[in-house]
């Protein structure tokens, strides 16, 4: 067992806008090429070119199709990483020590030194969002790309997670949750934002933005006097109203 | 102990508890070195070309970000570009030059030194040359140097030459250009930033990737309602405010629809369509003439105006002239004497305002309800109109009118793919075009933006050009270009008979821009109109993914002919990587990844261009080969050189150009003008125009890979009829001189067609084509049913498949890249939920989809994201056997597939003798869309996709087990 820190002001993750993620993957694959020669061991994939490719991956993006009674059947991409929750169970299962949660910033790590690849933190996520390294065994997640956020090797706009610095769509977003003035913190209160699973109790950090409600398709826009026939008084006899309008 | 610090509360401090550890005591360093040196260039995993900076360590790639400073993707990179590690790195990347040993197709090979194989090369190429420089055919696939590899063909001497974009998407291409300068593609954007309303057409992943991302991103932000149509509800279309499940093919009609609706409600800009369009332009109106449905015109060859409220008729550019719109006019002066003259906006009003393009009407064909039709044409009348953007920005106009503003209609649209691979693809594209010229929205703000260089209209753009195919002459310009009548194709003199293999610019095919790279292999071993002796491919996956009839193509490429001999006696090929297509080469000569070599995106080819600015960019070697390969366009210039190719070769014979790098600098196409437009001139003062400059590559690398200049605010906006614009371009170097722009509402070079068709004119079109000519080359934009869907019994197959791209992935290229293939590493055949339930069929099944043309076995998912008469799968996700170095049973091989066995580069026999290609009868454009289908379960208890293929050899090491990328980095 692994105690967690007292909670901390500062509480650093992302903040993932459902609106308009279109499911490109350029997170998922940035994340991976960013952390493979980072942060702990690097992130493996075995029979990388056989029947079975399987790599260790921080983010993952999944598709669902939801149909909606009154409207059509549609995609929603949902990209998932860890949520650095406050209650992190996988941090409290944790034999070893090796799973933590940083006093700091609220970032959930782990120790790779004290990882003993149990896999009992990965049981105890409810949102799957740990994987272990199928080369090196040892427990991998995200990192909120703690070696870039506090890099002084990388220029300052560069210090956010490799997720967010390249979504094409701009659907991600990095901040402070823990402070009220944040622009994290205001998105979310500005768009509703909301924890995933809150009923697992984990008060998770990062939140999702939940699609906006589409601009009404089926308000009709004011209709326009009606041309029913090409005759003097239709199309064309608009047409001479209209040009000597324009001089 | 309590399970958690929020229970136990302040007891938990810092540094008590074994939950708390400081950095320190966890060794973490947060601020660890990230690489030696950072090298910005271009990225080549698609044809997006963004900027990347390049995180180099220890001599290998560490990382690969987006460049923020980069005008295309302004920093953000998506899924294969930062995957670029991987293909640096594929074990299917070909290490030496291979020389064919087994039969074509096994992939049996010896590898070969360079000087053999230039020799070799040399040997084959320079012997047709001197005998029927015709009979080689010179055909590039992703190539992003065609103003190489087209200069390089024109020297050689051969007409057959084209990239691949007649199975790309020459659709959008040609239309765009002949209907008013520019297109969809990567040559125009939306105006992301003040658009209102924003309507995307047939677009999955495609050119423009990143772009569009962030434009759709900004469209959320601002609010903007987007609305797609395309019959797939996946990707943009997922997030898009309102779909559109059109059935495809059918957009046209749709779009006609909306035409109809806002003609009805007098919802058009007439004062942009008379200053900036044809719409006032009188068609002769004189029923069996020669000339019958072409612009009057005056003895300049003006086209005519008629004075609006007399009977006046005045050529169209007369200084304040007042035009009028309809009604019948006299042709009182030059050789029209006597007859009469309609302008173009009537017959386009009695046109569309026909009952048949009622939505009520159409809806029964388009599928979509009457009522969206209705509502989303009152969207765009209200958006146009009631939304108006004036932006306070003077400028002067072509007629030197000064404007004190600019006026915007704030809808804007974009189309790619889905519009474009159907055989009704141009007219359809040209039905778009209408409804944003109608509604006066091109280069206005809030509309369709151009992106320089383009405005690019007809004026600006070469003919088609022929060789005298003379031994060792070369051509007198490009090998493409834009046909305006009959007497511009390039036939033999029989006026009939194609002069190129791939039959462009002839009959079939007239306006045929983009070449039609899918008919060659075909044509070539059909011998019709003539079989060639080399062929000769660039980046072309034409054994696999490229080719219609995948099966057909591969067994052509391996036949013999009586004598024993390959019926395409000699192939050549390069590839970075062990393709399928590399199977099939006789000779291959390996390429570099576009990490080792310079490239040049040129203003002469397609540019890089933001509807802002003006750019071009290179790649440069950012790591050195580690394997014996070479740039192929160094190869080109080499091989060049070797054959004495009169511009690639000094006056003493010894080659002019060190490799390509030195052609980028010191190639003048035009004097002062090269491949690269920035730092021109000795000291490296000059844009657009100068003399080389010995240090411009260096230039470029110290500015991240690219070169840009910011058009003045008051060149941004009505380029096709902005003299500010058209006098900065000239002085720019982007264009020779000032051109005019008038959108082609009514396109004449089509109704020239249609009189040769009516045997009105010479040449006239012979009889097999007559019918389908004057059906398909309406003037005004039309739309006609898919060529396949009319040759079939609709109940045999009632269903339509198509393809997607996944936007992490790009043709064939993603499947040998370990990250990438872990995504898509499979595709099953998506099927709407309905057509499952009938046929009997659950995710996991495996089905029988079978075409007039054939018929594969596929595992079955089920959607009902889509058009209920469509069924879909990733594109070119399945790979044959032992090509790209993945090991036996790797699931790309056993169980994706591709639809393209069961589309045939022909169309079902007519019984007229002739063979008809798949493709669409204006542009050639190949229609891989038009495919219909039916389906049915399947059993398949070995879980294979069905055709299978023998497995090609390799001539590759053993690809690894593993992959620990970047270990070396990792504590």
């Amino acid at each position: 067992m692994t105690l967690l820190p007292a909670p901390s002001t500062k509480r650093l993750g992302l903040v993932i806008d459902l609106d308009i993620c279109v499911g490109c993957h350029a997170c998922a694959v940035n994340c991976k090429e960013w952390n493979t020669g980072g942060y702990g061991a690097p992130l493996g994939d075995v029979d990388a070119y056989g029947v079975k490719p399987e790599g260790a991956w921080l983010n993952r993006i999944h598709t669902f199709e939801v149909s909606p009674k009154d409207s059509p059947a549609q995609i929603v991409h949902f990209p998932k990483s860890c949520l650095h929750c406050q209650d992190a169970p996988c941090v409290t299962v944790c034999p070893t020590g090796a799973s933590y949660k940083r006093s700091e910033d609220g970032i959930v790590l782990v120790d790779e030194d004290r990882c003993i690849g149990c896999g009992l933190c990965s049981w105890a996520c409810p949102y799957g969002a740990r994987e272990m390294d199928p080369v090196e065994k040892v427990m991998k997640k995200c990192t909120l790309c703690i070696d870039r956020i506090y890099n002084d090797n990388l220029a300052e706009i560069d210090r956010v997670p490799a997720c967010v610095r390249t979504c094409p769509a701009h659907a991600r977003h990095y901040g402070d949750l823990g402070d009220p003035n944040s622009d994290v913190s205001k998105m979310v209160a500005e768009r509703g934002g909301f924890d995933l699973m809150p009923e697992a109790g984990t008060r998770p950090v990062n939140k999702y933005l939940p699609p906006r409600a589409k601009t009404s398709p089926n308000t009709p826009p004011k209709q326009s006097e009606q041309t029913e026939s090409l005759e003097a008084t239709g199309f064309l006899g608009w047409l001479d109203k209209a040009l000597e309008k324009l001089g | 102990m309590s399970q958690t610090g929020q229970e136990t509360g302040q007891e938990i401090g810092p540094g008590r508890g074994t939950g708390e550890h400081r950095e320190q005591e966890r060794g973490l360093d947060a601020s660890p070195k990230v690489s030696d040196r950072v090298a910005r260039t271009t990225c080549y995993m698609c044809a997006c070309r963004c900027g990347i900076n390049v995180h180099l360590r220890d001599g290998k790639v560490r990382y690969i970000e987006g460049n923020r400073d980069h005008p295309i993707n302004r920093g953000v990179l998506c899924a294969k570009g930062s995957a670029g590690i991987m293909q640096h790195y594929s074990p299917a990347r070909l290490r030496k030059p291979l020389l064919r040993t087994g039969e074509r197709g096994s992939g049996q090979f010896r590898e070969i030194e360079w000087e053999e194989a230039l020799t070799l090369a040399t040997e084959w190429l320079g012997e047709v040359r001197m005998r029927d420089p015709k009979k080689l055919a010179f055909f590039t696939g992703r190539d992003q140097s065609q103003s190489l590899t087209s200069w390089w063909a024109q020297q050689y001497g051969t007409p057959n030459y084209a990239a691949h974009g007649g199975f790309c998407s020459v659709n959008m291409a040609a239309a765009g250009v002949y209907t008013f300068g520019g297109a969809f593609w990567e040559f125009g954007a939306a105006d992301w930033e003040r658009t209102k309303l924003f309507l995307i057409f047939g677009v999955a992943e495609d050119h423009d990737s990143n772009p569009i991302k962030l434009g759709l991103s900004r469209l959320k932000e601002r609010g903007v309602k987007t609305i797609a149509v395309n019959p797939v509800r996946t990707g943009y279309n997922a997030v898009a405010d309102e779909w559109v499940g059109v059935t495809p093919g059918t957009d046209g009609l749709f779009v006609l629809s909306i035409v109809h609706e806002l003609l009805k409600s007098g919802k058009v800009d007439l004062d942009y369509l008379i200053r900036y369009t044809n719409a006032p332009w009188l068609v002769i109106d004189d029923e069996g003439a020669a000339d019958h449905g072409l612009f009057a015109r005056d003895k300049d060859g003006k086209p005519l105006v008629a004075e609006r409220g007399g009977d006046k008729v005045v050529a169209y550019d007369k200084k304040g002239v007042k035009p009028a719109l309809k009604g019948r006019f006299k042709l009182a002066d030059g050789p029209d004497g006597g007859r009469e003259g309609v302008p173009v906006f009537e017959l386009l009003a009695r046109r569309y305002l026909d009952a048949s393009l009622a939505p009520e009407e159409t809806e029964k064909t388009t599928g979509v309800p009457a009522d969206q039709t209705r509502r989303i044409a009152a969207e765009i009348a209200e958006t146009a109109f009631e939304k108006e953007i004036v932006v306070d920005q003077p400028w002067t106009d072509m007629k030197g009118e000064r404007h004190d503003k600019m006026i915007g209609r704030p809808v804007s649209f974009h189309a790619m793919r889905g519009i474009s691979a159907h055989s009704n693809g141009f007219q359809t594209c040209r039905a778009i075009h209408l409804l944003q010229i109608l509604i006066g929205s091109i280069d206005t703000p809030g509309g369709f933006r151009f992106e320089p260089p383009y405005p690019r209209p007809v004026g600006l753009q070469p003919k088609p050009h022929l060789g005298p195919n003379l031994p060792g002459e070369p051509l007198q310009g490009p090998h493409l270009g834009f046909p305006e009548g009959p007497e511009d194709l390039l036939l033999e003199e029989d006026g009939v008979t194609p002069v190129r293999i791939d039959k462009a610019f002839s009959w079939d095919a007239p306006l045929s821009a983009h070449g039609l790279m899918h008919m060659v292999i075909s044509n070539a071993h059909a011998r019709d109109p003539y079989g060639v002796d080399v062929l000769f491919l660039y980046m072309a996956n034409m054994a696999w993914n490229s080719s219609m009839n995948t099966a057909g193509v591969m067994k052509m490429l391996s036949d013999r002919d009586e004598d024993g001999e390959y019926v395409i006696p000699k192939i050549i090929y390069s590839d970075a990587y062990d393709s399928e297509m590399v199977s099939y080469a006789d000779l291959v000569l390996p390429d570099t990844t576009y990490l080792e070599r310079f490239d040049c995106i040129s203003l002469l080819d397609r540019p890089i261009g933001e509807p802002d600015v003006l750019a071009d960019a290179i790649r440069w070697p950012v790591l050195e080969p580690d394997r014996d390969v070479r740039g192929f366009q160094s190869v080109l210039l080499d091989l060049g050189a070797r054959m004495g190719f009169p511009g690639m070769v000094k006056e003493d014979g010894s080659p002019r150009y060190k490799d390509y790098a030195d052609y980028i600098i010191h190639h003048e196409r035009k004097p002062g003008r090269g491949p690269l437009a920035g730092w021109r001139g000795k000291d490296g003062d000059k844009t657009g125009r100068g003399e080389p400059n010995e240090d411009q590559l260096e230039r470029y690398i110290e500015h991240g890979g690219f070169f840009e200049i910011e058009l003045p605010e008051n060149t941004r906006y009505y380029r096709h009829a902005n003299r500010d614009w058209q006098e900065w371009a000239v002085e720019h170097g982007v264009q020779d001189s000032i051109v005019e722009n008038v959108f082609q509402l009514y396109l004449e070079p089509l109704r020239k067609f249609q009189l040769s068709a009516e045997g009105k004119v010479q040449p006239a079109a012979p009889e097999s084509h007559r019918e389908q000519i004057i059906r398909c080359f309406e003037p005004l934009p039309d739309w006609y049913a898919p060529f396949e869907g009319e040759a079939i019994d609709e109940g045999d197959f009632p269903f339509h498949a198509l393809t997607q791209r996944p936007a992490a992935m790009y043709h064939s290229w993603g499947s040998q890249n370990a990250w990438l293939r872990q995504i898509y590493g499979t595709n099953p055949l998506f099927v709407p939920g309905a057509v499952c339930d009938s046929a009997g069929l659950k995710d996991g099944d495996w089905a029988w989809v079978i075409s007039p043309h054939g018929r594969i076995r596929v595992p079955v998912k089920r959607t009902d994201a889509v058009n209920p008469k469509t069924m879909w799968t990733w594109n070119a996700i399945g790979k044959r056997s032992g090509a790209w170095a993945l090991k036996p049973g790797a699931p790309e091989a056993s169980k994706g597939f591709l639809l393209n066995h069961l589309i045939n580069e022909l169309l079902p026999p007519k019984g007229d003798g002739m063979r008809w290609s798949n493709s669409d009868p204006v542009t050639g454009q190949a229609a891989w869309f038009d495919l219909r289908v039916r389906i049915e379960k399947a059993e398949a208890p070995d879980e294979l996709s069905l055709p299978q293929f023998p497995p090609q050899e390799n001539p590759l090491p053993k690809p690894p087990e593993n992959v620990t990328w970047g270990k070396e980095w990792t504590r």
